[in-house]
């Protein structure tokens, strides 16, 4: 079988859980999954932590053990750098698991002179990415067949590479007890459920079966007939002939585009241009496999060697000239920050700008280019249109300058909305939208509702929101207003929240004129995060003046303010 | 900086210019649009001659009476509710609950609350891709620049409502509240329920006549017992014209 001869290697850091959390080995660690230990290092084996030992037997078989839960996202990532250096030298590697990769041979091994050399190669490779104290701890196999090399590489001391020759495996896998199959590190190459396996071993051991040699000698047809599928694997695999070829790692593509700037560009103008072309090279190459960006980041190198980088967010697809706006945004933003010299002769930059000599553009996210068709089609040619109306805005007012609104949770109607500009993503910062339904208080008391058996996940009930008409003005900055009793003395609200003499007179900021009250409600204490500095103590009145109209008011550190107007 | 946005101004004044130059208007939107209507919410309806929002066509909003900016917001509601992208330019108080309770699609409102003196290109660039833009301009609107974004809306085949106690322009069409009244508050008890707004319109020409409708806002005066079986207060304001002639619309 073809496959039988494919020389493969493998590499594996033992411990890597304990390794990815960044603690040297000799520290007493051990890293527990559901309540037990998948991994310890040298200092808790030593104290007596044994993998598969629950949680408790460890920490009393060794006081000082410091217990850490598994996190497989940031082994993967601490695994990373040692594959990306590996392929530098060596295309396709496969990670099997975090800590474990394998290559295939071949064409490296030629290159190198030999897979000793590979070996040793990829061995210093990987201690090179690895942390100091950790250096020495990746071990290396080379054999016929991934399954194999893996063995070898557990049976080889560190520093030391094993290279089992060509043709060699079936005797050097002969000597091993056949509990060598359940090896849990190489579980992804044996490709048998763990349980299937551990039993067929146990029942090898039980029928005198002690050695893969043994194994390997029964003949094929009374392994499948006797042991199905699954054993039929494994006894390929103890004869050292089967393994699965090794299938290397695709490297992720690389859109970005990018271009060097010599003579470095005096201004900024001239970076914008080059972004321009840029942004259509971008989105072309993008479109080309039917591709676009929702994030982008935006990369300029100046002369003195610094790097200025940062990214965009789109909530939709970026489209050429959206991708150029953000870049032209972006350098004016830098050079108006002195971070780059020259906008168009006015400011020449601080002490710290330099002139551009490289600019880059970076996909950091993409996705399908899927239109979302409305259930109208005019709904999306409308919204094409307002959008390039709004991105002309936004040439012209900046990218802040055109915003939407986000209903969200919120006790004041101020903190009810949050405005995103247009371009980000419209996600609320708080659960519970407002209800806006026009005659919807039905549901609440003058007094607003308390929160009291409310279902656990439906969104917070917010209490403290007024019900009833929603003011359509609202004022950014609250306006002074005086609200006087009928003898024009100002009236307050108690520590206890009552109110103090009845409003009778309403003056609307400084100059304003002073009106009756014909009618108010209220008041309605307020009271946001106690628990913080951020605190806030209000008591809120509705009052409608004498020309009809009618104001949301507050009183906070003794001052009355006019927060809303039914306007 | 100042370059890009002098150049956006100076094309602005060119086409603007060319398109306010022939004299009357045709419809050049109608190749481009399919309709030539807005939906006017309903109780509006009754106002407008042909129960909806012409397109090309300018409306104010007279901001002197208290319920404006309802009224401003009723208004687009109507186009909003029906798949209109609408743009408010100038009003960095537009309370939003308030405008999602009148009706309106708040993903589909685009906002520059404060363009500075850089308003006209804002709102006509708007113009160019909204069905209905609200303008609240400050209050020192130069006639010259009133005319031209008129023309532009005219020329996009989009509304501009106006929001201001003195337009310099000359609307097609102009709205006013007469009065109004209050429904939820007592003394000292309830809260605002709801109001009732008197709506007037004044055309141009033989539409100058005065059309007046009834704009209720939440719960009317007329619904019954309040909350909790108790009788919300009214407070009717002075100076009130009740059912002034006129085909009243609710």
């Amino acid at each position: 079988m073809a496959t039988s001869r494919a020389r493969a290697l493998f590499a594996f850091c033992p411990d890597w859980p304990v390794l990815a959390t960044g603690r040297p080995p000799s520290e007493e660690v051990a890293v527990v999954q559901a309540n037990r230990v998948v991994a310890a290092s040298p200092a808790a084996r030593v104290a007596g932590v044994v993998v598969g030992m629950r949680r408790r037997e460890a920490q009393s078989a060794c006081p000082g053990l410091a217990v850490v839960a598994r996190a497989p996202a940031l082994e993967a990532r601490a695994w990373e750098p040692a594959v990306a250096a590996v392929e530098e030298v060596a295309p396709g590697p496969e990670v099997l698991a975090p800590g474990q990769l394998a290559l295939g041979t071949r064409g490296p091994s030629r290159y190198f002179g030999g897979d000793a050399a590979l070996a040793a190669r990829v061995a210093g490779l990987v201690e090179a990415a690895l942390p100091e104290a950790w250096r020495g701890c990746c071990r290396v196999g080379v054999a016929d067949g991934l399954f194999t090399a893996g063995l070898a590489a557990r049976s080889a001391r560190p520093g030391g590479p094993l290279v089992v020759p060509g043709g060699g495996s079936a005797g050097f896998l002969a000597p091993m007890p056949v509990g060598a199959l359940c090896t849990e590190d190489l579980q992804a190459v044996v490709g048998a459920r763990p349980a299937e396996l551990a039993e067929l071993v146990s029942l090898l051991g039980r029928l005198g079966v002690r050695t893969m040699g043994d194994f390997a000698a029964l003949p094929a047809p009374v392994v499948l007939a006797r042991f199905g599928a699954t054993g039929a694997r494994a006894h390929r695999l103890a004869a050292g002939l089967a393994s699965r070829p090794v299938t290397g790692r695709e490297p992720p593509p690389d859109w970005s585009v990018d271009a060097e700037l010599s003579p470095p560009a005096e201004n900024v103008q001239s970076v914008v241009f080059v972004a321009r072309v840029l942004a259509e090279q971008l989105h072309d190459r993008l479109a080309g496999s039917g591709l676009v960006c929702t994030r982008l980041a935006v990369v300029a190198g100046t002369e003195q060697g610094g790097t200025l980088r940062r990214s965009w967010r789109h909530d939709g697809a970026l489209s050429a000239s959206a991708i150029a706006e953000r870049a032209r945004w972006q350098l004016e933003g830098w050079a108006l920050a002195n971070q780059l010299s020259g906008v168009e002769g006015e400011g020449t930059g601080g002490p710290g700008a330099g002139r551009v000599t490289r600019l880059a553009l970076v996909p950091e996210e993409v996705r399908p280019d899927g239109h979302q068709l409305g259930l109208w089609g005019a709904d999306a040619g409308a919204r094409d249109r307002a959008a390039r109306a709004m991105a002309r805005v936004q040439a012209v007012l900046g990218p802040a300058g055109v915003v939407t609104g986000v209903l969200q949770g919120g006790r004041d109607y101020l903190d009810q909305v949050r405005l995103v500009p247009w371009g980000e993503p419209r996600e609320p910062l708080r659960p519970g939208g407002p209800v806006t339904g026009p005659s919807e208080p039905a549901t609440g008391a003058p007094r607003p509702a308390r929160a009291t058996g409310r279902a656990k996940d439906g969104p917070p009930p917010w209490p403290g929101r007024l019900p009833g008409l929603a003011p359509c003005v609202v004022h950014p900055v609250p306006v002074p207003v005086q609200l006087l009793g009928s003898q024009g003395e100002p009236v307050t609200v108690s520590s206890r929240g009552l109110l103090g003499p009845v409003p009778a007179y309403l003056v609307v900021g400084h100059r304003g004129r002073r009106q009756a009250v014909t009618a108010w409600a209220g008041p309605w204490p307020l009271e946001e995060r106690w628990w913080a500095h951020q605190a806030r103590r209000r008591a809120r009145v509705q009052v409608v003046a004498e020309d009809g109209r009618a104001y949301l008011l507050a009183r906070e550190h003794q001052e009355w303010w006019a927060e809303a107007s039914y306007d | 900086m100042n370059g890009y946005a002098g150049r956006v101004a100076r094309d602005l004044v060119a086409t603007v210019g060319a398109a306010g130059a022939p004299g009357g208007w045709a419809p050049p939107g109608r190749a481009l649009v399919p309709e030539r209507l807005l939906p006017v919410a309903g109780q509006l309806a009754g106002l407008f001659a042909e129960h909806g929002l012409r397109r090309g066509s300018t409306v104010v909003v007279d901001r002197a009476a208290p319920g404006a900016m309802s009224l401003a917001l009723a208004l687009l509601s109507g186009p909003s509710a029906a798949g209109s992208w609408c743009a408010a330019v100038g009003a960095p108080d537009l309370g939003l609950v308030g405008a999602a309770q009148l009706g309106l699609d708040i993903a589909r409102l685009a906002l520059a609350p404060s363009p500075g003196p850089r308003w006209p290109v804002v709102a006509a660039a708007f113009l160019e891709g909204f069905d209905v833009v609200l303008l609240v301009p400050p209050g020192d609107a130069r006639p010259a620049d009133a005319r031209r974004l008129e023309a532009r809306a005219r020329q996009a085949g989009s509304v501009l409502a106006v929001l201001s106690p003195a337009w310099p322009g000359v609307a097609d069409v102009r709205l006013s509240v007469d009065g109004g009244s209050w429904t939820g508050l007592e003394d000292g008890a309830g809260y605002l329920a709801g109001r009732e707004l008197q709506v007037a319109l004044t055309g141009r020409g033989a539409a100058s006549r005065p059309r007046r409708a009834r704009l209720v806002v939440g719960q009317g005066p007329d619904r019954g017992p309040g909350v909790g079986g108790r009788r919300p207060g009214l407070v009717v304001l002075g100076g009130t014209s009740p059912r002034a002639g006129g085909p009243g619309g609710d």
